[in-house]
């Protein structure tokens, strides 16, 4: 479904991304995982149009995407759930919810209340709270709102960025099972940044290892849980008893 | 088949190319950063691991050779600290310049799902009994086969050590249907089958998987009238994985390589210059999934040619031709790597024979044979014969200790050896 081939990215002067490939399969979730400063917020806004990319190549659904706007690559089927949310917290829940599908405006008031069925079907406290301003809500409940607005643009593929942030480890386990959910009942194919690697694993098929703006590892979940280098940065020695 | 495995076999030459480049530079990176001998290598000619942009950006990264190797043992190549690594092996254990390899627990696993991709290839499934007739130990082609086997779930009888005579004893109460062994081993079988008055349809053989030697399509057929089974090749060296780099399937038109976990290409071992399809040249190949001992064109010393054309078996795996010489002098005896220079360093240590030789390797017969012609030195006189056999057995038994290989040994006449070479130009 979108594939990346060797995508350099800059921020001003300094290089972001050296030279990244990646691939997500229809129905996958892949993750990107990685310390700070790897790359991997850098490579979702790269492919959503939120930077420009100086080399390398964006297919989606094997249309070249490379550099187009923003606004172009949602209609596409793309939309990002961005790290820290980016509510607007003075809006109702509802109204935060219809912005998500501002692009599809023109599809007609019976097209959007199916849509807004669908979210509240998958969130059903977003429903109980519509009226309510988003700032309001918990941290767990905001992070619901904010995939929840993606959806209403009804998008092929998620770009979901650090959605465990400053969660409870209870509702971080809740939003994960949602996200599985979103692949396993709605087909949506999801890309997924998570400092949280233990939660990224559990629920991914397949990850990259960022470091520096490249990718120094890939496989599948198991291969990646086997790998010592994984185990040792991102798990932690003796992971497991702690864990499992 | 699993849809995991088919899905590798049958993707689109588009997917296949993103994931070999994904990997590749996974594997580029990983090299610079953690052996020392890639990342001077790429220092020395100026290339950083992302200028490794697309697959034919590959080809800027010089060759690694078997001497790269020689020069880094034991462990120079390792990416991984040793004790991730689970496993060693090495190239031609019995030989004097082995080649140590090691892999990671993922590299086993990846070893051994390729494994089960060449037993499914030819047709191999959980119904089977695998009688593997290798050598368990150092070498690579036992083990890898042990594990792909037993991961499909099919019976394995792990066989080495036995002569022609008891495989033949154990293949008839056992009832094996999938013999693994050289194609030598599998024709001296059939021979002894013959002599023993032993009828193949007593036996319950369907399926050879015979490899980690040239064979031609005359011995393939010999083995397959000879045991009644279908023969096929399969081919791998220790320093990119052991057997599972390609497998022949029932088209037997070319071996299908794994492209997902190696790069082939084929270049002309005299100009380096890369070749197309077609062209037999030197086959080159890169790891891009191994962890512990990744290999960046490493050049086999095998000649083959490669065919980016679909078989009519549906797979869409690139195919090479079957390996029938090699760019060296390495020849291959019973499985068995000698290179002559080995030959002529164990002749300059033993006194009286001189280091003019000729190797003939008798292929006639069941067993490859192995006869080196040395010359004696002037001062022996040819009628010493207590002498001269003394000279002879101490060759036999040097040779054997270094290879594992029983050989004949022929002395002749100071100077003959030359003379021979003279007229044979």
């Amino acid at each position: 479904m979108l594939r990346v081939q060797s995508l350099s990215s800059y921020y001003g002067n300094i290089q972001a991304l050296r030279g990244i490939s990646i691939h997500v399969g229809y129905g996958e979730i892949v993750t990107l995982l990685g310390a700070n400063g790897a790359g991997k917020t850098t490579l979702l806004n790269s492919i959503c149009g939120l930077i420009t990319s100086r080399k390398g190549n964006i297919f989606f659904k094997d249309q070249d995407i490379i550099n187009l706007s923003a606004e172009k690559i949602v209609r596409l089927g793309i939309s990002q759930v961005s790290e820290g949310r980016q509510l607007f917290g003075e809006l109702s829940v509802l109204d935060n919810l219809m912005l998500g599908s501002y692009l599809h405006r023109r599809n007609g008031k019976k097209q959007m209340q199916k849509k807004l069925e669908n979210v509240f079907n998958i969130f059903p406290i977003l429903k109980e709270r519509q009226k309510q301003p988003a700032g309001t809500l918990s941290g767990g409940e905001q992070q619901m709102l904010a995939i929840g607005r993606a959806l209403m643009a009804e998008p092929e593929l998620l770009l979901l960025d650090e959605p465990s942030m400053g969660l409870a480890p209870k509702i971080v386990n809740e939003i994960f099972e949602i996200i599985k959910r979103l692949r396993d009942e709605q087909g949506t194919t999801i890309l997924l940044v998570e400092q949280n690697v233990r939660v990224a694993l559990k629920i991914a098929d397949r990850g990259y290892v960022l470091e520096t703006g490249r990718a120094v590892l890939e496989g599948t979940t198991e291969e990646l849980l086997e790998n010592k280098e994984v185990k040792r940065a991102y798990l932690g020695k003796g992971y497991k008893e702690i864990w499992e | 088949m699993s849809t995991k495995l088919e899905k590798y076999e049958t993707m689109d030459r588009e997917e296949i190319r993103q994931i070999q480049l994904e990997r590749l530079q996974v594997t580029v990176n990983r090299a610079y950063r953690n052996v020392a001998f890639y990342r001077n290598l790429m220092d020395k000619h100026g290339i950083v691991p992302e200028d490794i942009t697309s697959l034919d950006d590959l080809s800027r990264i010089p060759f690694t050779t078997r001497e790269d190797l020689l020069k880094n043992q034991p462990y120079g190549m390792f990416a991984i600290p040793l004790r991730e690594v689970v496993r060693l092996h090495s190239s031609s254990g019995t030989t004097r310049e082995p080649i140590v390899v090691g892999y990671s627990r993922n590299d086993i696993e990846h070893w051994t799902e390729l494994m089960t991709r060449v037993l499914y290839t030819a047709g191999v499934d959980r119904d089977d009994i695998v009688q593997i007739a290798f050598d368990y130990g150092l070498f690579t082609g036992a083990l890898g086969f042990h594990y792909g086997a037993e991961r499909i779930g099919a019976t394995v009888i792990p066989c080495s050590r036995l002569n022609a005579n008891k495989q033949i004893v154990v293949m008839r109460n056992y009832r094996s249907t999938v013999l693994v062994c050289t194609p030598t081993f599998a024709l001296h079988i059939a021979n002894v089958l013959k002599n023993e008055g032993i009828s193949p349809a007593e036996l319950s053989l369907k399926i050879g998987l015979f490899g980690s030697e040239p064979w031609s399509e005359v011995i393939r057929k010999e083995i397959e009238e000879g045991l009644h089974i279908n023969a096929l090749d399969n081919y791998g060296l220790s320093e990119i994985m052991g057997p599972g780099v390609s497998v022949e399937c029932y088209e037997k038109n070319g071996l299908h390589i794994f492209e997902d976990h190696f790069i082939p290409e084929v270049i002309d071992p005299k100009t380096d210059e890369s070749l197309p399809d077609g062209e037999k040249g030197e086959l080159v190949l890169t790891t891009i999934t191994k962890e512990a001992f990744p290999m960046i064109r490493y050049r086999t010393g095998d000649y083959t040619s490669l065919d980016h054309s679909t078989c009519p078996c549906g797979r869409t795996l690139v195919r090479m031709s079957r390996v029938s010489e090699r760019t060296d002098d390495m020849i291959v005896v019973q499985g068995i790597n000698v290179y002559p220079s080995q030959i002529e360093q164990i002749l300059t240590e033993i006194e009286g024979a001189e280091p003019h030789y000729r190797l003939r390797v008798d292929r006639n017969g069941a067993l490859d044979e192995l006869e080196v012609w040395v010359e004696v030195s002037s001062h022996i006189f040819f009628d010493e014969v207590k002498k001269m056999s003394a000279i002879e057995e101490q060759i036999q038994k040097r040779i054997e200790e270094t290879f594992g290989l029983s050989i004949k040994v022929r002395l002749v006449e100071p100077g003959s050896i030359k003379k021979w070479k003279e007229n044979s130009v």
